[in-house]
């Protein structure tokens, strides 16, 4: 595979006057490879896309994408990469092939093969039936979906997605992660996407969780969660209080009551179950094992949840010029 | 959403990706004329699309031409051979071209509301290029709105002279060039559309009126006729206003008292001179434009 696809960090750093934004991050992503940047908003994730795409300048370090250097060759990068951003950029005033044929000129495609590329990348993403429509018709989904089309109009080497599913309902999201993974596996490219949702990390190769503008971990989802290293184990018993009790005194394990019965976290799941049934006294209903959620993960490795770590980044992202431009639409 | 639910249970009939695999190497002129070209293309087919636009773009210069244009005819005498109306044609069809130009270069502040902007910010091409066809796109759209006031000529007594139109719309580009560039300059760092409305009152407005578009120039007092001159506008009506009176071969009493020309001190200003003002005055505009919006944020 072509050595040059591939997106090479290190010590990157983006400073807003007293707001470290990103302090100095550090990473490589392979040719092929999806890459996640997981964390909650604010932790730096659209701001180091940001640099990586030349829209804004690092204050230290340096990046290359595609094997050209974002501070030196800018409009090396922008020819190499395709974008998907967290707010849309399209024009609702034209049709999407418009769209299309629009975005086509300014990266100056061969025009024998705008035609035909604009084809595939439309059919890819299922909107064919509505290429001569006007895009301030179609639903969000849609939207978001030819805005992927866009992105890969010019056979980027790297596609950058800014949280693309966000603002969109379940059922969407999970339509654009069918588009998503099967045009990686047709147009075999680099992905580069942030997301501050934790299912949605699931769909990467390699993780990077991010919180504060620093890189907190980085490895794959599985050995991720295997680090945090325990299963979570849900059951139902006869006595549930009993049983309770009986996890303290034999294992050692503090169990919570839940509406369903108990649950507790213990490390290799599968091989405790057999031990649970043969030395608990209580007849076991049901038992559950599940494995740790990326959820577990980001709380092993920051001591927070995502949803309190968004909390408390809130006042920092007041002072971010770009997030209070974000918020003032 | 259920139609996207179908869609993906379509998409299995996928025909194979071609790739395009080369990357041209380097920016050359080339690239940017193309982008330019799309940009402006975009501008032409997006004022096609909105008729209404153009229906309520000529309602305000139609109501200075017909009711104001009326109204002051009827206290300032003209004789009976020339109306005033046809005295406030060049300088309504100035209206309309600076409210259409000032309309289109502020729709990059909308581009930037709804996200256009940052698709065409991260092409690999320069930002002057994209500032060049916004301004190319706007002068267009400006020049065409002007030239469906020209079809109005017959209705303030000025014939459709074939040379006549011909001058007017080359006047018109240049305008219209000028003052998309104006807008331009005033839009290329506006973040929010609310500052669009100060825009207009702050600039826009004393542009118009002290271009002494719906007054003659001649017995103004020395303030206002000081004032009138530092106005680059000025320089555009003025030369339409000529064109226009020559058409109708005005009488030189008439010309005297409605079209006397500009003039620097006691030298009159030739019509050429006054084309080279407007000409140095748009380049500079569109540098100014190219530079703020070039200038990283």
């Amino acid at each position: 595979m072509d050595a040059e696809a591939s997106v090479e960090v290190h010590d990157l750093k983006k400073r807003y006057g007293d707001l470290e934004a990103v302090r100095g991050v550090t990473f490589d992503v392979a040719p092929g490879e999806t890459f996640g940047f997981l964390g909650p908003n604010g932790a730096g994730k659209s701001t180091t896309i940001s640099m990586l795409c030349t829209l804004i300048t690092p204050t230290g370090g340096w990046a290359e994408v595609a094997g050209h250097d974002v501070a030196k060759d800018p409009l090396g990068v922008r020819r190499r990469i395709g974008l998907v951003f967290q707010d849309p950029t399209l024009d609702e005033y034209l049709t999407a092939q418009e769209n299309l044929r629009f975005h086509a000129e300014l990266y100056r495609m061969p025009k024998e093969r705008t035609a035909q590329r604009i084809d595939v990348v439309i059919e890819m993403v299922g909107l064919a039936h509505r290429r001569n429509d006007l895009v301030r018709t179609f639903s969000g989904g849609m939207k978001r979906r030819l805005e992927i089309a866009r992105g890969l109009l010019h056979s980027p080497r790297v596609l950058f997605l800014d949280e693309p599913t966000v603002g969109l309902d379940p059922q969407t999201r999970v339509n654009i992660w069918d588009y998503i993974q099967r045009l990686r596996d047709r147009e075999k490219i680099t992905i580069f996407l942030t997301t501050h949702y934790m299912d949605e990390a699931e769909y990467c190769d390699r993780i990077a969780i991010i919180d504060n503008g620093e890189i907190v971990t980085m490895d794959t989802p599985d050995a991720l969660k295997a680090a945090v290293g325990k299963d979570r184990i849900s059951m139902r018993t006869e006595d549930d209080p009993k049983a309770r009790a009986e996890l303290g005194e034999r294992f050692g394990l503090e169990a919570t009551s839940t509406s369903d019965g108990l649950t507790f976290q213990v490390p290799g799941g599968e091989e405790f179950v057999p031990r649970l049934f043969a030395e608990l006294d209580v007849p076991i209903v049901a038992v559950s094992i599940a494995r740790p959620t990326l959820d577990d993960v980001f709380m092993n490795h920051t001591g927070r949840t995502i949803r309190d770590a968004e909390a408390s980044t809130a006042e920092r992202l007041m002072t971010n010029p770009m997030v209070r431009a974000r918020r003032g639409r | 959403m259920s139609t996207t639910a179908t869609t993906t249970l379509q998409a299995g009939a996928v025909p194979d990706i071609a790739p395009v695999a080369e990357h041209p190497q380097g920016a050359t002129w080339i690239d940017d004329l193309r982008a330019a070209t799309v940009v402006w293309k975009r501008e032409i087919l997006r004022f096609r699309r909105n008729r209404l636009r153009i229906i309520t773009s000529l309602a305000q210069p139609i109501l200075f031409l017909f009711v104001l244009g009326t109204g002051l005819g009827s206290v300032i005498p003209t004789g009976s051979h020339f109306h005033f109306t046809t005295f406030m044609f060049p300088g309504v069809i100035c209206l309309t071209i600076l409210f259409t130009a000032i309309f289109s270069a502020v729709s990059i502040v909308w581009d930037r509301e709804f996200g256009f902007l940052r698709e065409m910010l991260v092409a690999p091409v320069r930002r002057g290029a994209i500032m060049i066809g916004k301004c190319a796109g706007g002068a267009t759209v400006a020049t065409l709105q002007g030239i469906i006031m020209l079809v109005l000529a017959g209705l303030v007594h000025v014939p459709y002279s074939p040379v006549m139109l011909l001058e007017l719309i080359g006047l018109m580009v240049l305008t219209a060039t000028m003052l998309t560039a104006f807008g331009l300059f005033l839009a290329a760092r506006i973040q929010e559309i609310e500052s669009f409305q100060v825009v207009m009152q702050l600039f826009v407005l004393p542009v118009f009126f002290l271009s002494a578009a719906v007054f003659p120039i001649a017995k103004l007092p020395t303030w206002l006729g000081t004032l009138t001159r530092f106005d680059p506008l000025a320089y555009a009506v003025d030369p339409m206003r000529r064109v226009v009176f020559n058409a109708v071969h005005a009488p030189a009493k008439i010309r005297k008292q409605l079209s006397p020309g500009l003039s620097w001190g006691h030298w009159h200003l030739p019509i050429y001179f006054e084309i080279g003002v407007v000409l140095v005055v748009a380049s500079a505009l569109l540098g100014a434009a190219v530079y703020r919006f070039t200038r990283p944020e």
